[in-house]
């Protein structure tokens, strides 16, 4: 089985980077509105709620609906 | 649009028997809400000939949801920002299933013989800077923790997931599980990798500031 340095490089990473305690997709979600509304006033959010931006860092799906949920609420307080 | 408290939203959206008029018309403002907040949302990742139809099906989508869950609302944003926050997520879903419906996981994954097979590069021996000869150092342990101390379908979702970009979630579906379990099985195989390589005197501090450039 071949296992490509790319690859490898990712897994070094996610491997150093892990927590004993990470949320799960579903608990990062549940506490996402909280921590955009902390974002978007321009708050320390990933101080105040590190287990959810470590979540964001690892996981591409929710960072997508994250960055996609910021966008609309930007504009959304811009109209 | 009106401006609601949370108060009066989760009262008018509960109201459809008492107060059908109050229901109705919270019902639609927060259509019309969600719906620009979707455009804006998905404008920049979504076709446009394809936008109005999903910005249409997500809208009614997330109504039905968030009617249906909002006795989970905690309270602790605004009522509008979890609204959003649940069409988004319902139209992000929606549009990662089409993007990944034709692929399975074995397109996304080499034969898994179980035999090691280390790539020329942790090998080769051209004479390459420190920080890159203690990366590759690392990456040749890595792989062999990999193939010794995960089990097959450890080593599959993780390769489906980092290298294939597969979601979670569509991963899930195909290997008959949920997301929930499944981020589990690959935070238990990443625990695994890093207690393996601490036993063998690897810092994952250092590890981390030798990776961080690319």
């Amino acid at each position: 089985m071949q296992l490509d340095p790319e690859f490898l490089k990712q897994v070094v990473k996610g491997i150093a980077s892990t927590d004993d305690e990470e949320l799960h997709c579903n608990e990062c979600f549940d506490q996402l509105d909280c921590f955009a509304e902390q974002v978007l006033a321009g708050k320390p959010a990933s101080d105040a709620m590190p287990l959810v931006q470590s979540h964001l860092d690892r996981c591409p799906p929710c960072r997508e609906e994250f960055e996609a949920l910021l966008d609309a609420l930007q504009e959304l307080d811009n109209e | 649009m009106p401006e609601y408290t949370n108060q009066e939203w989760l009262e008018y959206l509960r109201s459809e028997e008492t107060d059908p008029e109050n229901f109705n018309q919270a019902l639609a403002d927060l259509r019309d809400y969600l719906q620009r907040g979707l455009r804006y949302a998905l404008a920049s990742r979504v076709d446009a000939n394809r936008l109005d139809a999903l910005i249409e099906d997500s809208s009614q989508d997330a109504l039905l949801r968030i009617l249906d869950k909002m006795d989970t609302f905690r309270g602790e944003s605004r009522f509008t920002t979890w609204a959003v926050k649940v069409a988004v997520r319902l139209a992000l879903t929606e549009l990662r299933r089409k993007r990944w419906e034709n692929i399975a996981i074995e397109d996304l994954v080499p034969e898994d013989t179980g035999i090691d097979y280390t790539p020329a590069i942790l090998t080769d021996t051209v004479k390459l800077p420190e920080q890159q000869t203690y990366q590759r150092e690392v990456m040749g342990v890595v792989e062999r923790l990999i193939m010794s101390d995960l089990t097959p379908r450890q080593r599959q979702v993780m390769i489906a997931i980092i290298k294939g970009g597969m979601p979670i979630n569509e991963v899930a579906d195909r290997i008959g599980t949920n997301p929930n379990a499944l981020y589990k099985m690959l935070h238990d195989a990443r625990k695994r990798l890093k207690q393996r390589l601490e036993e063998e005197g690897y810092s994952t501090h250092e590890i981390l500031e030798a990776f961080a450039e690319g």
